[in-house]
């Protein structure tokens, strides 16, 4: 019999760094004077994006037994919150996803989240910046900042247009660069271009110890973020990067309850057509936005992979006690 | 047919890609936040033994490969086929040069090696890691030379050539490793 894995899979040394990161983020907004909010891990109403699949759970309360699902994300129940008045929040919670191990990935992992109400996207990005560097100051210096746009990145790094599909110079440039795979991968799947051609060619020449704040996403990987005002091509959304590795997304948050029913109506019909588990819309989430979602930006950053750049470590499991496999 | 999807992915996973049986080195998970999850893969080519990249999307399926390895003892060579038996069945196996490649020339009769069956028939054929083999030829060298410096060419019995010490001779038996071609040591008989 192989002895049973019951340690962590974690030095104590981590646990220790993890506990110090969790009290300067605290201090950091504590000092900005965001509130920190809980909402619940348990919900009755979950995300419609077809790339998260999500942990469903049953609970017994006869005689209306529900399923409850584990969140992928806080977003919907503290935009909840903001269209209640509570002003900026923040939240240190669990997100799960299914199916997601990897490196990078444990189907459960820590997320903090944050709204700015009255922020615009830029003001976001400059205090992500600051919150990011502070945290791993002086163990990782960021040596400089690099805010570019999506398409002028993907443009430098591959000379293609990442806003316009144009088949034939996408599979030439496939060709080019040895990843002849990616034609039949992808075909004529715009996005699927673009996550792969990002995840493969573009993530790996971000250069080290430089925060990547990436903006205006093409319009169709909007998520849940607005549309630029001045250009319908891009989406006010962005990411971050450093060493490669993503450690957040944000975005000018959508308000517009239709828009967002259209969303939600169009990847309701995406998961019918790759087969996935169907879900229903977040009504609770739809009232909030329809009394109004005042003008915020919000974001999300994977705690994990922030003490993972701190103790330059490329597994997850080395920075939690327990991952999915010893959990 | 038996397919694998994604989500079992792992090392030493056997697949079919482009038609070829090939086994998985490393496995990775690789999402973006908001898009797609992929699977990316180094594989090795079990027929040609090149060591390959593969991207898929996550939840795709794979064809599995039936592919298995098994001890089989060396019985001998009719100048075509190597032939092979199972120790515990008796059954035999012929492999021809392509799947022999490499292994042939450490193939010592009722030596154990590894024989990789895809469909049942020999893909490839790993010799033992370590073989014991005679001298049939080296230069006689100086007599009294037991320094061991620089060593000599020696051919074994089964044509193999590797350095040996000056001071190891004709009709000598010798351990070599299989895996880099190396003289180990001489063995007393």
């Amino acid at each position: 019999m192989t002895a049973i894995e019951w340690r962590p899979s974690c030095e104590i040394t981590q646990l220790k760094q993890r506990a110090q990161m969790l009290a300067a983020i605290r201090q950091f907004f504590a000092d900005k004077k965001v509130l920190e909010v809980e909402t619940p891990l348990l919900c009755q109403a979950t995300g419609t994006d077809p790339e998260l699949d999500f942990f469903k759970s049953n609970y017994h309360f006869p005689p209306n037994n529900k399923i409850l699902y584990l969140q992928t994300s806080p977003e919907f129940a503290m935009k909840r919150l903001l269209a209640s008045g509570c002003g900026s929040i923040y939240q240190i919670c669990k997100a799960f996803r299914n199916g997601e191990q990897g490196r990078y990935h444990n189907p459960e992992f820590t997320l903090l989240e944050w709204y700015r109400v009255g922020f615009d996207l830029h003001q976001l990005m400059a205090e992500v910046a600051e919150l990011i560097s502070e945290l791993l100051t002086p163990t990782l210096a960021i040596k400089s900042i690099q805010k570019i746009s999506y398409q002028d990145l993907f443009f430098q790094i591959t000379g293609l247009n990442a806003l316009e599909f144009c088949a034939k110079s996408y599979q030439a440039y496939a060709l080019e660069e040895g990843i002849s795979e990616a034609i039949a991968l992808c075909e004529n799947d715009h996005n699927l271009w673009c996550d792969y051609i990002f995840s493969f060619k573009i993530q790996p020449t971000l250069v080290n110890n430089t925060l990547y704040l990436i903006h205006s996403y093409p319009a169709s990987q909007a998520s849940l973020a607005r549309i630029n005002s001045d250009n319908f091509a891009v989406a006010d959304r962005f990411e971050v990067f450093i060493n490669g590795v993503e450690l957040g997304n944000g975005f000018f948050e959508l308000a517009d309850v239709t828009e967002q029913q259209q969303r939600f109506e169009k990847e309701i019909q995406a998961r019918v057509n790759k087969k996935l588990p169907s879900v229903k819309k977040d009504q609770r989430f739809l009232a909030a936005l329809k009394v109004g979602l005042p003008n915020c930006c919000g974001v999300a950053v994977g705690i994990d992979r922030l003490l993972m750049l701190l103790s330059a470590s490329d597994d997850i499991a080395s920075v939690l006690a327990f991952p999915v496999d010893r959990a | 047919m038996a397919t694998y999807s994604t989500n079992e992915f792992k090392a030493g996973l056997k697949i079919m890609i482009d038609a070829d049986p090939c086994a998985i080195i490393e496995n990775e998970f690789v999402k973006p936040g908001k898009g797609q999850a992929f699977s990316r893969v180094r594989i090795r080519n079990l027929k040609t033994g090149r060591v390959i990249e593969r991207t898929y999307k996550s939840g795709e399926s794979v064809e599995s490969a039936d592919v298995m390895d098994m001890e089989m003892q060396y019985l001998y060579n009719d100048g075509e086929f190597w032939h092979f038996m199972v120790p515990d069945t008796y059954e035999q196996y012929q492999a021809d040069k392509t799947a022999v490649s490499e292994a042939m020339k450490w193939l010592k009769d009722q030596d154990i090696c590894t024989m990789t069956l895809w469909n049942d028939s020999p893909l490839t054929i790993v010799p033992p890691n370590f073989v014991e083999l005679s001298i049939t030829d080296t230069d006689p060298g100086l007599k009294g030379d037991t320094s061991g410096g620089g060593g000599k060419p020696a051919t074994l019995e089964t044509g193999a050539v590797v350095r040996v010490p000056l001071f190891v001779q004709i009709g000598e038996v010798i351990k070599v490793d299989t895996r880099n071609g190396e003289y180990v040591s001489r063995v007393k008989s």
